[in-house]
């Protein structure tokens, strides 16, 4: 009884302090809803007007107010798949290097200089891709396959320098630090003594690796690897430097086109009315597909770092997830 | 086929820490050789070392010898893969790998070292599982994965999956430490077993469990090999009086 | 023995292959910072970081507003995020089984995954559209948003790491709950608190988008906070995509600043995690 009161009295003494915390928690969730909300209510209009013809349209006229997104959308999956077909292996070849290969004198130095380039802001990327990759790419390996691998579709001129090439590039220098970070961290989690295991059976260093390490952080790696794409996919400013903002659907890769994020970037210091609203519907998709690919992100790192047992290691990746965040 | 296994004059070091002082030791083939000592005495470095397994880490340097049957191991030139498969190793924490199936663990060894296929290989694991007394529990759920058994069949399990590739050496790094009393026996019922055919050096804190299941101990103590021999005398009387303080519960 | 051969080279071309990549992407890297630094580090003068901008073809232009500005927006952004987001983070803290907790730290994920973009486009319609204005308190607004998951996800590990016993002994005392977290639980985590706002701050420092959609730009000083702002993201990208020459090398000027910037409050906030993590 007496205790009880203590208790009651205890809660007195407490205030408005729990539910000051309480609503700040709570804050949190509802400013997630209301992003949702705000931007819906914002491409209401466009939602309204084009339905889901929007998706499928290749038309983006301001001047007759017509928009379709079709052009964005494909710019957005082949510069993001781009990025990520040639990021994923260096980024996890890179990570395996640090994590099972490199002495520890290399190790240390070079994993914290990873991290680091991983929190670069894009827009610094965007500066060197305009002024170095951009003039590059118009006169060395751009110019190389436009005459020697112009008869494919993929590679046909005139190699102008910003393409869609080039933002994949861009895109995959960008993520590269992303996805060998946090698949270091997540294959560092995997235990020592399983390695010792294998090892004690008489396998090699490689034997180990792939079969040990690789399928017990798998499930990390694909998280680090999504993380990645949904970084790659909802990045603007780097983007619009180098892809030259074309609305057209890409002929080839060598040639000019519009991201979903770059043509927001780009189109809505002049737009108004149905033409904004259209580009807060483009953003509403970037925001559901970006939810989409982060949640099972999320999920599958979190859920190999509770597995192997890194009890302070998720949380870790939670954060440098976002730290690796975006433009 | 068991082979014996020689350390001569061992000394190791870890960066600038010395683990191990001029060691020496014979492990006769079929016999069970139990080194006993308080923890942080360099047993478990010294087991590491017959399988090399002190290479992975950087900072190692060791000097001495260790044969194995008739090869000298600490070469440069050793095929450290050949030697680990001819001397396998059980640990103190059971460590079956969590994503393989009970199958797949024992399997992975022969697989790895191409020593059975298809038919064959199903009865190596079969064979593997018998001896290390795992089968009758689990010959229902070999899909399953190894992490989900007891920690008691995931030890017998590590067994199986050492025996599988063919080894003539077993080292064991106090296999039951992180064992219940009854799982506890049935490994040392195991252990009994497997000196008829092979070789087996056992680190061990549980001095009962050397008096139990070992021919031979070997007292170490900071890093130096204090006396070994025949494990009936050595308890009986001690010929060093730090082995008997260590015996008679006055040390460690 | 061939068949021990070929398990050697099946070993050993896979292991150079990886090494290769990792020299690979960390040389690409270190070439961007390189060139970065290089074509950057001649721009840089006293006068270039205290100067308003200079219309294109006069000399002597300088990014002082833009700095300001972001100063100012940041700091903006840390004043409302840093109080939300650590009694936020104390309550996860203090009820981490209840349903709000789980579904807040699922909210400070989920936001922490959404592009800076979006959260551009969040705050120009809730407030630009509104007021009709871009102004450096849109601009802190979003780049609040942007730090609120870092800093809540950070600030509760942080909080994590201080002892049970600690909170036990204080409560045995006497003290009352919001005691013990007041005077002992947040002091003991204010350090790492401060490492989680420092990465929070860095990773606003360099955001473009949210600026640019919320504050926009602007060639003068800040003078109060609704007005367009300056900030240096922004300027960079604005000058990097001009055709004019001297502008294309004040944004190599602007972005080695950034990138100087960036890295040093990573560079420390990593720097006492390793710190940490070697003593515990």
């Amino acid at each position: 009884m007496e205790q009880m009161e203590g208790a009651a009295h205890k809660r007195n003494g407490e205030g408005v302090f729990p539910y000051l915390t309480a609503a700040a928690a709570a804050g949190l969730l509802l400013l997630v809803g209301a992003i949702f909300l705000v931007v819906l209510w914002g491409a209401w209009p466009a939602l309204k007007a084009f339905g889901p013809a929007f998706l499928f349209s290749t038309v983006w006229d301001p001047a007759a107010d017509i928009y379709g997104a079709a052009p964005a959308i494909l710019g957005t999956v082949i510069t993001s798949l781009l990025a990520l077909v040639l990021a994923g292996p260096l980024g996890v070849g890179t990570a395996i290097f640090l994590s099972e290969m490199a002495p520890p004198w290399l190790k240390k130095p070079v994993s914290f200089m990873v991290e680091l380039l991983a929190a670069v802001p894009s827009v610094v990327y965007g500066v060197w891709g305009i002024f170095v990759l951009v003039p590059w790419m118009r006169t060395g390996p751009g110019l190389f396959l436009e005459s020697r691998l112009g008869f494919l579709p993929f590679f046909q001129g005139p190699s102008i320098g910003v393409s869609v090439l080039t933002a994949g590039l861009v895109l995959t220098i960008m993520i590269l630090p992303t996805i060998a970070a946090i698949s270091r961290e997540v294959m560092r989690a995997v235990p020592q003594d399983l390695r010792e295991g294998m090892f004690a059976l008489g396998a090699t260093r490689w034997e180990m690796i792939t079969r040990v390490v690789l399928p017990v952080s798998r499930t990390g790696i694909s998280g680090a690897l999504l993380l990645a794409l949904g970084r790659a996919i909802g990045e603007a400013m780097a983007v619009t430097m180098v892809i030259g903002n074309a609305n057209v659907i890409p002929r080839s890769l060598l040639a000019p086109a519009q991201t979903a994020a770059s043509q927001v970037v780009n189109e809505f210091p002049e737009a108004f009315g149905l033409h904004l609203s259209s580009l807060l519907l483009l953003g509403l998709l970037l925001f559901i597909i970006t939810l989409l690919i982060n949640l099972t992100a999320v999920w599958l790192v979190y859920r190999t770092g509770q597995w192997s047992g890194g009890s302070g290691r998720p949380a870790r990746l939670r954060v440098k997830g976002r730290v690796a965040g975006h433009a | 086929m068991a082979l014996d296994v020689r350390i001569e004059n061992l000394s190791f070091w870890f960066g600038r820490q010395q683990v191990l002082n001029n060691v020496s030791l014979f492990a006769r083939r079929k016999e069970v050789t139990a080194l006993i000592g308080p923890s942080g005495c360099g047993k478990t470095t010294l087991l590491r070392c017959i399988n090399r397994l002190y290479d992975l880490y950087a900072g190692a340097r060791i000097a001495g010898r260790i044969t194995v049957g008739a090869e000298s191991i600490l070469d440069a030139g050793t095929d450290r893969v050949e030697l680990r498969r001819r001397v396998g190793m059980i640990f103190q924490k059971p460590n079956p790998f969590p994503h393989l199936s009970v199958f797949e663990n024992v399997a992975g060894g022969p697989r790895l070292h191409g020593l059975a296929h298809g038919r064959a290989l199903q009865e190596r694991v079969e064979a593997c599982l018998r001896k290390a007394a795992l089968w009758e529990e689990v010959k229902d759920c070999l899909d399953r994965p190894g992490a989900l058994l007891s920690g008691g069949q995931q030890q017998r399990l590590c067994i199986a999956r050492a025996l599988a590739v063919e080894p003539e050496v077993f080292l064991m790094d106090e296999p039951c430490a992180s064992l219940d009393p009854i799982s506890t026996m049935r490994i040392e019922e195991l252990i009994k077993e497997l000196q008829e055919e092979y070789t087996v050096v056992i680190v061990t804190h549980n001095m009962q469990q050397a008096a139990r299941i070992s021919r031979q101990t070997a007292f170490v103590l900071n890093g130096e090999l204090v006396e070994a021999g025949p494990t009936a005398e050595l308890f009986v009387r001690a010929g060093d009086s730090r082995t008997e303080a260590y015996l008679t519960g006055k040390m460690g | 023995m061939p068949d021990k051969k070929w398990r050697q080279i099946k070993s050993i071309v896979p292991e150079a292959v990886c090494c290769l990549s990792a020299l690979l992407a960390i040389t690409v890297l270190f070439l961007i910072l390189y060139y970065i630094f290089l074509r950057g580090a001649g721009v840089i003068t006293p006068s270039f970081l205290t100067a308003l901008p200079t219309p294109v073809g006069v000399p002597g232009g300088g990014i002082g507003n833009a700095l300001l500005g972001s100063l100012v927006m940041v700091a903006l952004g840390a004043l409302l995020a840093v109080p939300c987001g650590v009694a936020a983070a104390v309550y996860l803290d203090q009820n981490p089984q209840s349903s709000l907790a789980a579904a807040t730290r699922f909210a400070a994920r989920v936001l922490s995954g959404v592009p800076s973009l979006i959260i551009g486009l969040f705050v120009f319609t809730l407030l630009v559209l509104r007021t009709g204005r871009y102004s450096a308190l849109a601009g802190g607004i979003a780049l609040a948003v942007m730090m609120l998951p870092v800093i809540v996800l950070t600030a509760e590990e942080m909080l994590r790491l201080v002892p049970n016993s600690w909170r036990e002994a204080s409560l045995a005392l006497g003290a009352s709950k919001k005691q013990t977290v007041l005077r002992l639980v947040l002091p003991a985590a204010a350090a790492g608190i401060a490492v989680g706002v420092m990465l929070a701050v860095a990773l606003a420092a360099g955001q473009t988008a949210p600026v640019l959609l919320t504050a926009l730009s602007s060639v003068f000083w800040p003078e109060n906070l609704l007005q367009p702002t300056a900030s240096l993201p922004v300027l960079i990208y604005t000058y990097a995509i001009s055709p004019f020459t001297d502008w294309q090398q004040q944004a190599w000027g602007a972005a080695l600043v950034l990138v100087v910037m960036v890295l040093l409050l990573n560079m420390t906030a990593q720097l006492f995690i390793a710190v940490r993590n070697r003593r515990g």
